[in-house]
């Protein structure tokens, strides 16, 4: 088992060199089929004024004329050892993990990446327990009470949490219950929970609903699934044979094992979340990790699309390990030795 | 019937399912009772309604999922007209069953002990460490080796001889009075089907439960069976104490089942002769006697078998029988054509 | 749902504002310059008149952009939006009036006691600087800081996206780099500092609007002592009424009083609100129905309502009442290529003047309310010096002249027409519209148009603005536009019409227009000193470029701005073509 863990994770890091080998090389390499120069790459980053000579000085500034492989190495080696930047009147050392300095606004990325993380960490975690006490109760129900009226309304109702786009029911939310309401807060207030716990609570709670909704959706119709099949296998019949009382049955039976695949979706779809609810952030201007995501790629600024990149990769990579060797917990069927 | 009273009593029990396709008579009419210490066997190929009765009388059908009527009588209580709730306290502890695939009736995420210990706590207001206790106590009884340590093992890491005898363990804990046992041999291979055969003797006769045992298989039957009672379309065809069976069966159906059973003490089979045609359909069942359309003397019921649903009628004793053939043509056929063929 | 949402918010507004009316009073505004005032909440109430004015002190004022501020460092800050708000926290040797109407477009003195006093022809120029006047911190201002704030601009590398005017026009050493990497070298071939006081700035040809530079935000004074380079913009000391109180890049900021800001030495500012308190990076969709409910007071980019919300607005006569529509210092124009036969012959460009569709034209880009005025100059009309004209005009319904164009076809020699391709932003929906609107109008006298969408990141540096390519590709037509960095005539006119600023690798706006009768007139109007003399040569030099059919004027843009429901002072600068963020206050 250590011997596994330890192959995935060298796994993972190997991947993570890749995504970013992959990202560095879309971004300087595929402009060049279409005949960009270090120059055309810099006047991106410079005012609409600017004048060869600040184009050039840029274009050297952020590197453009080393090989892509350079820079490419000069940015790995920022990650472990750290680099040195120069802002005009001094030069300011990034430390280990440096992630390098915006192209847009020089402002160091991993701190920032380290500061928007909580937003999507809040995001998603409160998120998730909604819709997974939601979603799986729903299901449950449904399973149970197939074809009932109940049943089939619950379905409707998942069916279009699941086909309404975020950008939609979120904005009409924030629309109704934020301004024609007043009962959930408005759009970009967020406030970390270590300074207002309160209106953290409240910034937040409206976006949780909205993302849950979506995603409860998709887990009721799973659960509904799920549990359809558990319920048809021989170990239920066995359990009410042994005189178990149906609740016992239904959850500590049937539920147990239609959990299973349900929790390996979960860690997917969390290990993505973190990786940034870009439409959610976007529709309610929360500062996570999504619309860090969607205003750097907007700007092209590379260091930090390569960041946010990174990050989501991880955590996609993580998640996905975390979820097979909680299959093996989970399903004593799967486990080795 | 013997002396004493009967600790199970089954009166006209029908299962019926509301399906889309029409009505299914599971089981149409069936009686029979059995004693404590005595093992009944049900016998009848797929469809039949043999693990339809096993469950019926176990109270998992109810108003939802089937209609149900007739009297199942459990030492003094009708488990058809009783409550759910009432009838759920007795599953597991009263009465108790033994399934066909261990694997797929034991959950696969809880450990053995775990779900022993459950079929305990349901019944009993115990303690982990206690139910623990008799957990392990019970594995050894059913003989597996170990049983401190197996106690914590997953079914998947059972052999299937060892799985099934855990099984065992688990409708065996709470001392059941009444046991069901559904094709307790069918997914086992050979060898350990008689160690489990075995073992359920021993076991019934140290409970002294009443046990019926639900198979096609005519050598459990002869190995379990005090008496065996053949299922045909829902409904008994042939009753009788299992000697009278083997020995002299009257019903043509039970004839084919002998026929077709493999024997070691048959020196010269060329090959086995099954029972011609198909399981009937339960919804469509034939009119007149429902076996008549696989029946190799239908001809000579003068057209009763067609038209007319013969009862079942006492053929002598104990020995209970569905048929139009006159008793004395049964016999004679049985003892001219049947036997002399399986002997050969 | 639409329906209640109407009446409830219309319900709304009318309470706001008999509220905010009782508790105002509608005195008069004490700027006192135009007089003119407002109360009626209605469509365009504050175009030309100051709406809800008032004195009371107090409250925050919330903003929200719905991008990143493009730098807080007045340095190298180069939106409209920013040089307005930037009034609140720097004080720069002159700044824009913060008065409504046409006057709102002059300059006048902030730090500076007067305007600039010109000399040696107009290649010095000379300004005093106000007494007493003090950081945020409390150290007193000198015209050293100003000094500092200008060369430091100057650093393109640490400071790229700003402004380029200074170096551009003072005598610099060669080669000086800024004050962090010229470290000690002498600038006062550039600026000199005569005392404490007084900043005298030498050019190397003579510039009659220095005036404007003057005006820009690099003018702001720095404390060498605390810049901190590309840093600076984390926390800019104040020289205005208020200063940074929390700065989280990226995500907000918000200004607090500055308590060493003296109202005897400040006669432009009230500085009535606590406080300012600016969101970034929220949803631009989310900014409009906030302004609508009243839930936020401006949308500091102030480029207008995104198309969602102006749907609501132009079909709800409540919700417009709520709107003000101000003509912006921008022309949405097509280049009309000389390097590409045949519109070599002049009249082949006439005959595309004189056929195009303006109406259509209007119609691509929003409309008469969000898409702007028909144009037939290439100045707009708030630039001082406009003269209105109509070299072709188009019909009496405004869709073309069809048979002028077909005479003056006949004279290039193409009676039958001819083909060519069109250029532009792939990106921009509404040039896609107004190059098929031309397709079609042209198409009427037989000139075809081939279209070609190019990406806008390199539209200027590789396709559009580079004359090979124009010319390699056949590019005859380029959709187009510009807004000067200040409004007038040499801000407007000198990157679109100055054959000079072409250059052979790219990167320029001005893709057709190398007229050199033209150069010289801009370099003559340029040098002159005498304001009023000077505003009289733009409009010769816009009149001579559309004798050279080398542009096709589309439109002059126009914005739909929500106008803040529960603010005092509310009205549109000339200046910035926004609402003027200095004087607002809570009602």
């Amino acid at each position: 088992m250590f011997t596994y863990i330890i192959r995935r994770l060298l796994a993972a890091v190997l991947l993570l060199f890749i995504v970013s080998a992959a990202t560095f090389a879309i971004f300087f390499l595929i402009p060049r089929l279409v005949g960009s120069t270090p120059e055309t790459l810099a006047t991106r980053y410079v005012g609409r004024a600017a004048t060869p000579e600040t184009v050039n000085l840029i274009a050297h500034r952020l590197g453009f004329y080393d090989p892509v492989w350079l820079q490419y190495g000069r940015w790995i080696k920022g990650i472990f050892v750290g680099a040195d930047y120069s802002f005009g009147a001094g030069v300011e050392h990034c430390p280990a993990p440096c992630f390098g300095y915006s192209f847009v606004t020089h402002q160091p990325v991993w701190p920032e990446l380290l500061d928007r993380l909580p937003v999507t960490l809040s995001l998603a975690i409160g998120a998730s327990i909604l819709w997974l006490t939601f979603g799986l109760s729903t299901g449950v129900v449904s399973a149970l009470r197939r074809g009932s009226v109940l049943d089939r309304t619950a379905m409707s109702f998942s069916l279009a949490g699941v086909s309404l786009p975020i950008f939609f029911t979120g904005m009409v939310a924030l629309l109704l219950f934020s301004y024609k309401l007043g009962w959930t807060a408005p759009g970009g207030t967020y406030t970390p929970f270590t300074e207002d716990p309160g209106q953290w609570f409240y910034a937040l709670l409206l976006p949780w609903l909205v993302l849950a909704l979506q995603f409860s959706a998709q887990y009721a119709r799973l659960t509904r699934a799920g549990m359809l099949d558990t319920m048809s296998e021989d170990y239920i019949r066995t359990a009410r044979a042994k005189g178990l009382r149906e609740r016992d049955v239904d959850i500590k039976h049937g539920l147990r094992a239609a959990l299973t695949p349900i929790l390996t979706i979960f860690g997917l779809d969390f290990g993505l979340l973190l990786g940034g609810a870009v439409l959610t952030e976007q529709v309610f201007s929360l500062p996570g990790l999504g619309k860090y995501a969607v205003d750097a790629i907007t700007t092209n600024d590379l260091p930090k699309v390569l960041g946010v990149t990174l990050m989501a990769a991880f955590f996609v990579v993580i998640a996905n390990l975390v979820v097979d060797l909680l299959y093996a917990v989970v399903d004593p069927r799967v486990r080795v030795g | 019937m013997s002396a004493g009273l009967p600790f199970l009593e089954v009166k006209d029990l029908k299962i019926h399912f509301k399906t889309d396709d029409g009505l299914v008579r599971s089981v149409d009419g069936l009686s029979f009772s059995l004693e404590r210490g005595r093992t009944l066997g049900i016998v009848g190929e797929s469809g039949s309604g043999k693990s339809v009765t096993s469950l019926g009388i176990m109270g998992l059908y109810n108003k939802r999922n089937a209609e149900v009527s007739g009297e199942i009588w459990l030492d003094g209580e009708d488990i058809v007209s009783a409550g759910e709730e009432a009838v759920r306290k007795l599953r597991g502890d009263k009465l108790s069953m033994i399934f066909q695939d261990p694997l797929s009736a034991m959950h696969p995420y809880y450990t053995v002990g775990k779900q022993i210990m459950e079929a305990y706590r349901v019944h009993h207001k115990a303690s982990m460490k206690v139910a623990r206790k008799h957990a392990i106590d019970m594995l050894g009884r059913v003989g597996i080796p170990q049983p401190d340590r197996r106690v914590d093992d997953y079914p998947h890491q059972f052999s299937g001889g060892m799985r099934q005898r855990a099984m065992i363990a688990m409708s065996l804990i709470n001392n059941p009075q009444l046991l069901i046992a559904d094709e307790p041999t069918t997914a086992l291979d050979v060898t350990v089907q008689a160690q489990i055969l075995d073992l359920m003797h021993d076991l019934q006769e140290e409970f002294n439960s009443a046990l019926i045992v639900i198979t096609h298989d005519l050598g459990v039957v002869a190995e379990l069976a005090d008496d065996v009672l053949v299922m045909y379309g829902g409904k008994c065809v042939e009753f009788a104490d299992a000697t009278t069976v083997f020995d002299r069966p009257e019903h043509p159906y039970t004839w084919g089942l002998l026929g077709s059973m493999p024997r070691m003490d048959r020196p010269n089979l060329d090959r086995l002769v099954p029972i011609p045609g198909m399981p009937p359909s339960m919804i469509n069942l034939p009119t007149g006697c429902a076996f008549h359309p696989r029946c190799a003397y239908e001809q000579q019921t003068g057209g009763l078998g067609s038209t007319l649903r013969p009862e079942l009628n006492r053929a002598g004793g104990d020995h209970l029988v569905r048929c139009h053939l006159p008793k004395e043509e049964r016999q004679r056929i049985w003892l001219q054509e049947i036997k002399p063929k399986l002997e050969a | 749902m639409i329906r209640t949402s109407k009446v409830l918010v219309a319900g709304t507004a009318a309470l706001a504002l008999s509220l905010s009316a009782a508790a105002c009073g509608g005195k008069d505004d004490s700027n006192g310059s135009t007089g003119t005032t407002a109360t009626k909440a209605e469509f365009n109430a504050a175009l030309t008149k100051v709406f809800n004015p008032s004195d009371k002190k107090g409250g925050t004022i919330k903003l929200a952009n719905a991008g990143d501020w493009d730098t807080l460092d007045p340095g190298e800050t180069y939106y409209g939006y920013s040089w307005n708000f930037l009034r609140l926290y720097g004080r720069g040797l002159l700044m824009f009036k913060p008065t409504p109407g046409a006057e709102g477009n002059t300059v006048t003195p902030d730090l500076a006691e007067g305007v600039g006093v010109p000399s040696d022809g107009g290649k010095t120029w000379t300004y005093k600087i106000r007494k007493g006047i003090k950081f945020e911190d409390g150290t007193v201002i000198k015209a050293a800081d100003v000094k500092y704030a200008v060369l430091r601009s100057i650093d393109k590398e640490t400071f790229p996206n700003g402004p380029a005017y200074f170096e551009g026009f003072l005598n610099l050493p060669a080669g000086y780099k800024g004050p962090y990497k010229s470290k000690g070298v002498n600038t006062d071939s550039a600026i000199t500092t005569p005392d404490d006081n007084t900043i005298v700035f030498h050019l190397k040809s003579a510039f009659g609007g220095f005036d404007y530079l003057a005006a820009l935000p690099q003018t702001v004074p720095v404390p060498a002592a605390k810049d901190t380079g590309a840093k600076y913009k984390e926390h800019v000391v104040s020289s205005g009424p208020y200063m940074f109180d929390q700065n989280n890049l990226g995500k907000n900021f918000t200004l607090k009083r500055n308590p060493n800001w003296d109202q005897a030495t400040d006669s432009n500012r009230k500085a009535l609100p606590d406080g300012y308190e600016v969101a970034l990076n929220v949803n631009a969709d989310d900014i409009d129905n906030r302004l609508l409910s009243g839930d936020l007071d401006v949308d500091v980019v102030g480029t207008g309502v995104q198309p969602a919300a102006l749907g609501r607005v132009v079909g709800d006569p409540a919700l417009k009442a709520q709107t003000d529509n101000p003509v912006l210092a921008r022309l949405w124009y097509t280049s009309i290529n000389p390097t590409v036969a045949p519109l070599d012959k002049i009249d082949c460009r006439k005959a595309i003047e004189y056929a195009a569709d303006k109406t259509g034209y209007q119609t691509a880009y929003g409309g008469p309310l969000a898409g702007g005025d028909i144009a037939t100059t290439i100045l707009p009309p708030m630039i001082p010096g406009y003269q209105k004209f109509d070299l072709y005009p188009a019909g009496a319904d405004g869709t073309g002249d069809v048979a002028k164009a077909k005479e003056a076809l006949a004279a290039c020699g193409q009676p039958n027409g001819f083909e060519t391709n069109m250029g532009y932003r792939a990106e921009r929906p509404k040039e896609k519209a107004t190059a098929e609107s031309l397709q079609q109008s042209l198409a009427r006298v037989g000139i075809k148009l081939t279209l070609k969408p190019y990406p806008q990141g390199d539209y200027f540096s590789q396709y559009a603005g580079n004359p090979p390519y124009v010319k390699a590709n056949k590019l005859g037509l380029v959709t187009n536009g510009w807004g000067a960095d200040w409004n007038d005539g040499f801000g407007f006119l000198s990157q679109i019409v100055d054959s000079r600023v072409i250059r052979e690798t790219g990167g320029s706006s001005n893709t057709s227009v190398r007229i050199p009768e033209v150069d010289k007139m801009l370099d003559t109007a340029v040098a002159e000193t005498d304001q009023a003399k000077r505003d009289a040569q733009w409009g010769p030099i816009d009149k001579r470029v559309m004798e050279e059919a080398v542009i096709l004027p589309g439109v002059y843009a126009k914005s739909l701005i929500v106008r803040p429901k529960r603010l005092s002072n509310v009205f549109i600068s000339e200046a910035y073509n926004m609402y003027d963020y200095l004087s607002l206050g809570v009602a």
